[in-house]
């Protein structure tokens, strides 16, 4: 047995040798094939083989209908709104006649600081009588928008009025006073573009802030040195500083808190750093400088060095919508990639005759800024001395602003005592004063507090009459 | 759906092909000159404030055009109106305003039930709130900005759309990019039709949530996205969903189409997606009595949780509003940004709303409310298929007002544009980037104050015109009396 499988294992080695052994066979391009080559390529062939089979994973499966059926069966949404807890049922108070200095609140007369009416041109003959021109020959609304025959002439004549007022060449309207500056800051600020902006600024620039996308710094609240680091900061760190555009965003006066910007010091800062200035002159425009021309003329700063000034005209003018105003490339570049110009319909005609007749009005009357400043000084000096509340704003703005001394523990607790200041001095006093309210989306941290609209047309009695229910609550309701 | 033909779509692209290596060129003259020349020591430093490669569609193309957009008017957008002449010395670079202006039809204004102009009973009172609550309250709603005018529409528009409560905003824009990030954050979902307006795309944008579209007007579609977003959950982390919106418009204003509502609501519901209905141009205009697309295509209100609407087109005002549930009301009045920071209506805006939807109910005691409606749908059904007879191509649905015939090539955007004016009657023509590239249109919009004879008037204009540039794609059905000669001869 043993001898078999030994001579069987030779001969099977022999005929493999005399295999490898053997003459040429063939010869293939000059290349003889000898025996060994054979084993060789078929070597070869199984490397390859195994090289392109695929390593081993569990294969995937995607779900399948049954599956996904018992997912969506499963899923609970939320609901669409969290639930109604108490201090969400707040009703403001109702007008039942005109938001001038006196108005009628639930049948009695009060004295109204909850407007922004700083011109006193609330119920003013002149404005009222062209409006009632514009509607009659023009309707109410403009049913369109700006580039589908919705321009209407007195919408030019409105920016060319306001740009003759203030010393630009060109300005351009909007049909809201919020979306202006929310329209304006995407239009020029993209992915890549690099924007210092106050942290006290409203909502509206915040929303245009975020849908820029550019990439957003806040410095602190009014503060120039913070201003100054910040701006030193990303200066440094940008690796082409004049490949990006930058700018530098501000209000006029911060309605979150009643400060005013410096205007020269922030222009110093941006020419020495390369910046752009984005200002929000809402309630400066009408009320700071000698002419009412906002901001710039208050501190003597030329207009041309502001690159693109916006503000609503739902304050100083008395009316509705708003504008943006600068060079004539700035303008020209709204008036197609603007989304605020562009989808939307434009302003009412007769609410753009109300703000050409309101800036005639400021040119040929500009002692109304003398009264309305007189107002705000008496209003701050009897403000002064309020048990509980000190003064935030600045000595020069028409939006003073009242915070508490000391936090009573939670930002809810800060909130319904003065919510109940407020309704107290109008249940009682019969004085209509605004508590600052924030929005869940806003991302602002400035204190809250009690803001009054100061008017030139508010009298002196208004005043004091104000300024003493103030303190009177104050002390009953602040221990 | 639109139909492309194969030719006009390579000479379309032909077209813009010629136009883009023009636009090419002269910026290489543009630079070149500008490098040879000094720069101004002023912008040194500065990156330019917009950039060259944004500009180019605006320099190149639509200044060439510029003329079609943008026309100025000077009186009120009724059927007749007087267009304002400009001239120009630079070859469209800039556009001066002349004195003279030209009586011209009116097919371009949003004036669905013929609220534009001075109106009978509307503008009597419209003056008599400017007299008593002036022109504006200089306030926000929440401080001293509510008046006794937005508490009684805020209850007449949750009346009129058949919602429990409303609430309003100064403006339809502000309206929806506002109000959106409020009901919806980061970890929801926000399916929206691929063809919504640019505040809706804002708003969701501004949101945080997550952004999906599904293909326009195609129920099947939104279901699949719906199954597969369920499915997989939350990007990256596959938490789900917090919750789901889905947001489709009534009447989508450069289709003419009419929302699929019955099939898109089954879909929501069996799925447990919230709904958003924007009827911008489909409240006052379509439905028996004016109460939009829910009451045209049979769909019970309280199926849509959020309905959003806005005054500037059938009702002559400005303003927009959302009629919802009495809770979602009353949690976006305490914290919707709009509510809180904006200035409030103007009271002669809300009392022009008041009126009209008076008007339209028939509470002013006369019928003038169900002519209009009657007049409207008929003028839009005459209109439509008067057209289509002709050989345009025009899109949209029966009982629509809106209808957009299709011009494709670049240059007849501005040849018929400006035929027509000549002619004396007002067009709206659109091109790239409010439409795709491609599929370019005009536009009409048809009014309840138009008579027949201005529509014919109009019809007959528009189809020499058409004759002259070539935009009939399809053939034109022969005239009666020809078929009835045929017949006799046989």
């Amino acid at each position: 047995m043993a001898l078999a499988m030994v001579n069987v294992t030779a001969s099977v080695l022999n005929w493999v040798s005399s295999y490898f052994d053997a003459p040429t066979r063939a010869v293939v391009f000059g290349v003889p094939i000898d025996g060994h080559l054979v084993v060789e390529a078929l070597l070869v062939v199984v490397i390859l083989f195994q090289l392109t089979r695929k390593s081993y994973k569990p294969p995937k499966k995607p779900l399948t209908e049954k599956e996904i059926d018992e997912l969506c069966d499963d899923w609970v949404p939320e609901p669409l709104t969290p639930q109604i807890t108490e201090d969400m049922t707040y009703e403001p108070p109702t007008l039942e006649s005109a938001a001038g200095p006196h108005a009628i609140v639930n049948g009695k007369e009060v004295v109204n600081f909850a407007s922004a009416n700083y011109l006193g041109l609330v119920g003013n003959e002149k404005i009222t009588d062209s409006c009632v021109g514009a509607l009659e020959k023009y309707g109410v609304g403009s049913c369109g928008p700006r580039g589908f025959y919705g321009t209407i002439d007195v919408h030019l004549d409105c920016e060319q009025k306001i740009a003759k007022f203030l010393g630009t060449p060109d300005s351009i309207l909007y049909s809201y006073g919020i979306s202006t500056i929310f329209s304006v800051i995407p239009a020029f600020c993209k992915k890549g573009d690099i924007i210092v902006a106050d942290e006290g600024v409203h909502w509206a620039v915040q929303n245009g802030l975020y849908l820029s996308r550019s990439t957003v710094v806040y410095f602190k609240h009014n503060d120039m040195k913070s201003l100054e680091n910040k701006l030193e900061e990303v200066t440094r760190r940008s690796k082409h500083p004049e490949k990006v555009r930058r700018y530098i965003v501000v209000e006029a006066i911060y309605q979150n808190s009643g400060q005013i910007a410096p205007l020269d010091e922030i222009v110093r800062l941006k020419e020495k750093y390369r910046f752009r200035i984005i200002l929000d002159e809402s309630h400066s425009f009408g009320v700071l400088g000698n002419s009412g021309r906002g901001l710039a003329d208050h501190c003597g700063v030329p207009i041309e060095k502001i690159d693109i000034i916006t503000a609503g005209m739902g304050n100083a003018l008395a009316t509705d919508g708003g504008f943006c105003t600068g060079s004539v490339r700035v303008v020209d570049h709204q008036r197609l990639s603007s989304s605020g110009y562009v989808f939307s319909a434009s302003l009412p005609p007769y609410l753009a005759s109300a703000a050409i007749a309101a800036v005639d009005y400021l040119e040929e009357n500009p002692s109304v800024l003398s009264k309305l400043r007189t107002n705000i000084a008496t209003l701050f000096n009897e403000l002064s001395d309020v048990p509980g509340l000190v003064l935030a704003s600045h000595i020069l703005s028409p939006i003073v602003f009242l915070k508490l001394k000391k936090s009573t523990g939670t930002g809810k607790t800060d909130i319904d005592l003065l919510d109940s200041i407020a309704k107290q001095a109008l249940e009682e006093d019969s004085v209509l004063i605004a508590t600052t309210k924030r929005s869940s989306l806003d991302k602002c941290k400035l204190p809250i507090g009690l803001r009054l609209f100061v008017s030139a047309s508010h009298s002196e009695s208004d005043l004091l009459k104000a300024a003493a229910s103030l303190k009177r609550v104050a002390a009953l309701l602040i221990s | 759906m639109v139909r492309l033909p194969y030719t006009t779509a390579l000479t379309t692209l032909f077209s813009y092909g010629l136009l883009f290596v023009f636009g090419q060129l002269r910026d290489f003259f543009r630079k070149l000159l500008g490098w040879i020349r000094k720069p101004k020591d002023q912008l040194k430093g500065y990156a330019p404030i917009c950039l060259g490669l944004e500009d180019f569609y605006v320099r190149r193309l639509y200044l060439r055009i510029q003329d079609c957009f943008g026309r100025p008017i000077a009186s009120a957008p009724d059927s007749w109106f007087d267009v304002v002449e400009r001239c120009s010395n630079d070859n469209n670079k800039t556009l001066h305003r002349t004195e003279k202006t030209s009586r011209c039809l009116n097919l371009g204004s949003y004036n669905y039930l013929g609220f534009a102009a001075a109106d009978e009973y509307c503008t009597p009172r419209v003056i008599q709130s400017l007299k008593e609550y002036s022109a504006s309250t200089c306030s926000t709603r929440v401080e001293g900005g509510t008046t006794k005018l937005h508490v009684e529409l805020e209850e007449l528009v949750a009346r009129f759309v058949g919602k429990e409560a409303a609430i309003l905003f100064g403006m339809g824009y502000v309206t929806n990019s506002a109000l959106i990030p409020c009901i919806i954050g980061k970890g929801g979902l926000i399916i929206s039709d691929s063809l919504n307006h640019n505040s809706i795309v804002n708003g969701a944008r501004g949101s945080g949530a997550t952004v999906r579209v599904f293909q326009h007007n195609t129920p099947s579609h939104l279901e699949e996205v719906l199954r597969e977003q369920i499915a997989e959950g939350q990007p990256r982390t596959h938490r789900p969903w917090k919750k789901i919106i889905v947001i489709v418009e009534g009447i989508y204003s450069m289709e003419g189409e009419l929302c699929k509502l019955p099939e898109i609501i089954a879909v929501c519901k069996k799925y447990k997606a919230y709904t958003y209905l924007d009827e911008a141009h489909s409240i006052g205009a379509v439905g028996k009595s004016g109460r939009g697309v829910c009451e045209l295509l049979g769909v019970d209100p309280a199926d849509v949780d959020i309905m959003m609407g806005t005054f500037t087109k059938s009702f002559g005002s400005c303003g927009g509003y959302i009629a919802a549930s009495k809770e979602i009301i009353q949690y976006l009045k305490f914290s919707c940004p709009a509510h809180l920071y904006a200035t409030s209506m103007s009271p002669p805006a809300v009392q022009q709303v008041i009126s009209a939807i008076k008007v339209i109910l028939g509470e002013d005691g006369s019928s003038r409310g169900a002519q209009k409606l009657a007049r409207i749908r008929e003028n839009s059904n005459f209109f439509r298929s008067e057209l289509q007879k002709m050989g345009f191509e025009v899109l949209g649905d029966n009982d629509s007002p809106v209808m957009p015939i299709m011009l494709y090539n670049p240059a007849k955007i501005p040849a018929f544009s400006r035929e027509c004016l000549r002619q004396n009657v007002a067009v709206v023509t659109v091109a790239f980037p409010a439409t795709p590239l491609l599929l370019a249109r005009a536009r009409i919009c048809i009014s309840a104050s138009h008579t027949r004879e201005d529509l014919i008037k109009a019809l007959e204009v528009i189809s020499k015109v058409g004759d002259l540039i070539g935009v009939k794609y399809f053939p034109a059905e022969p005239p009666k009396h020809l078929n009835q000669g045929h017949n006799k001869l046989e």
